[in-house]
């Protein structure tokens, strides 16, 4: 436990000072800042409630891009510099290096997702008294999004030295995932239909965004997070028996 | 301290990297591990930090298997792979500390202390370690490596792509390390060995061919050339020494200076045999002794072989 402390606060560390991390950042909430100017110019003419659905909705799309980006180094660049030789040969349990990454990473987007948290305390100081359920829930929603989402990228920075290979393929699965569901209308089988359905990333967020919590979309987001560390420890694993 | 027993690898069911290594490691020694590149230097340095497992046989550090307790196994290892492993945006003092609090070390101040101050890293301890020379980042690796004051160090090419006063300290510093550490090391540089090696372990094409003390790697080897200083006898000296049993041809370098070459097929030594000539012939010697005994021939017969 005190090793995995100690990966993911280097890891932590390692965010603060390089270049990426401060320019994805900076990126991802100069984008919602924009979206958020515009949904509130359309609520005003509109004369509509403010709610931050519409936000939520833009940032599920910029997420599929960033969180990927956020985690290519993790690994990657491990492997790349050969530290990852050292990590596996201090006493440290391969389960301890990918959970403190995984952390450390989680903990990054975390601080990002609490700055767009300005984006509602606006609407409430702007007057215009919005409903707090589906806020919290959906805020709720996007951290398990979110976290799904790192859980791939940090899979995909474990496949390769290259940390641009790294971010396409995670990028690549982690649309890949979030589009599941979109050709399930055209297909007859329910079966094979429900099952796309339900590995949707995107078709969990829904009741969120409606200020629901239901336990089936928790155990979902936390399956697959569980799923890609999994596979994970297992890539690195594979030097074992390669 | 070291002990590996019957260490085969096999890469995906077919590349035999090594096959059958057998070798023990005793206290305080420093081994030197020899082999062409690709021979399985590195793969038997991965199975005994514990990197990955053999495909058969075992090993064990300090008593323990690098498979079954490879935690522990892991604590008495202090291991510099070829490639230095350094985060380049840490300074040198964050890493160390790092790798101390991996390494589960309760103080952890002092151990980074004493690492830097045995590898001369004092004065750059708050440098960002992408932007140290060549040098310092090896030192950077060796600190890592004897942070935790572990029984066993294994080393893979230190010294490679350093400039000769870093390799000298460098070397000097294992040497240090030796006294109170058993040290693994492997190299391409057989000076090296020969300057502060106990012992030569020669692998090629994944199999031991040698394993021996380096006097003994030595001595095993007849001389096939011998250096000799006379006084006297001038032009006279070839000729009588070349009549001698097991000399083949004998050389004047310069008045006095002569290099003898040793008959293929002699059975003995003929250093004796040349000394009783030169004082028959009422010559003064000053100087007699075998030349081209080096490491350098043991290996390359070693590894000329299939």
């Amino acid at each position: 436990m005190r090793n995995l402390w100690a990966i993911a606060r280097r890891e932590l560390g390692a965010y603060f000072v390089s270049p990426i991390a401060y320019l994805v950042g900076a990126a991802f909430l100069a984008m919602m800042g924009f979206f958020f100017y515009t949904d509130v110019i359309f609520t005003v003419l509109s004369r509509s409630e403010p709610t931050m659905r519409y936000i939520f909705g833009v940032m599920t799309t910029i997420l599929l891009f960033v969180a990927p980006v956020l985690t290519m180094r993790l690994l990657a660049e491990e492997q790349r510099l050969g530290t990852l030789e050292l990590l596996l040969t201090a006493p440290v349990r391969d389960w301890e290096v990918v959970l403190g990454k995984y952390l450390a990473a989680l903990v990054f987007y975390l601080g990002l997702l609490i700055a767009t948290g300005a984006y509602p305390l606006l609407l409430f100081w702007m007057g215009g008294n919005p409903d707090i359920g589906p806020i919290l829930s959906g805020y709720l929603g996007m951290f398990l999004f979110g976290a799904a989402l790192l859980s791939i990228g940090l899979f995909s920075s474990s496949l390769s030295q290259n940390q641009v290979v790294a971010a396409v393929v995670g990028i690549g699965l982690v649309i890949l995932l979030a589009v599941a569901s979109l050709p399930a209308d055209g297909i007859t089988n329910p079966t094979l239909q429900q099952i796309l359905n339900h590995i949707d990333l995107r078709n969990h967020l829904m009741n969120f965004r409606r200020g629901l919590i239901d336990t089936s979309d928790v155990v979902y987001y936390l399956s697959v997070i569980a799923a890609f560390l999994f596979l994970t420890v297992q890539i690195l694993n594979s030097r074992r028996w390669r | 301290m070291i002990e590996a027993e019957g260490l085969t690898k096999i890469y995906g069911n077919q590349v035999v990297a090594i096959e059958d290594v057998t070798f023990r490691v005793e206290r305080g020694q420093i081994v030197g591990f020899l082999g062409p590149n690709g021979a399985g230097k590195t793969t038997t340095m991965r199975i005994l930090t514990g990197y990955m497992p053999p495909t058969r046989g075992r090993a064990r550090i300090a008593g323990y298997d690098t498979v079954l307790q490879s935690l522990e196994a892991r604590r008495h290892i202090g291991y510099l792979p070829e490639t230095v492993p350094l985060y380049p945006e840490m300074s040198v003092r964050a890493y160390l500390n790092f790798m101390a609090e991996i390494r589960g070390l309760s103080n952890r101040k002092a151990a980074v202390e004493r690492a830097m101050a045995l590898t001369g890293l004092e004065d750059r301890a708050d440098v960002l370690i992408g932007k140290l020379s060549k040098g310092y980042r090896q030192r950077v690796g060796l600190a890592q490596a004897i942070l935790h004051n572990p029984d066993v160090l294994i080393l893979d090419e230190p010294t490679i792509g350093l400039d000769p006063r870093q390799v000298r300290e460098i070397r000097d510093l294992i040497q240090e390390l030796g006294k109170t550490h058993t040290i693994l090391l492997s190299t391409h540089i057989l000076a090296e060995v020969q300057q502060i090696c106990d012992r030569v372990l020669i692998i090629h094409r994944g199999r031991i061919r040698a394993d021996m003390t380096l006097g003994e790697a030595l001595r095993s080897r007849r001389p096939d050339r011998i250096f000799l200083r006379v006084e006297g006898g001038d032009r006279q000296v070839p000729e009588i020494l070349s009549a001698l049993p097991g000399v083949r041809r004998v050389e004047r370098l310069e008045p006095g200076v002569y290099e003898i070459e040793v008959a293929n097929n002699a059975r003995e030594d003929p250093s004796p045999a040349i000394a009783e000539a030169v004082m028959r012939q009422g010559w003064r010697l000053l100087e007699l002794r075998p030349v081209g005994l080096t490491l350098e021939d043991l290996f390359l017969q070693v590894t000329a072989q299939d």
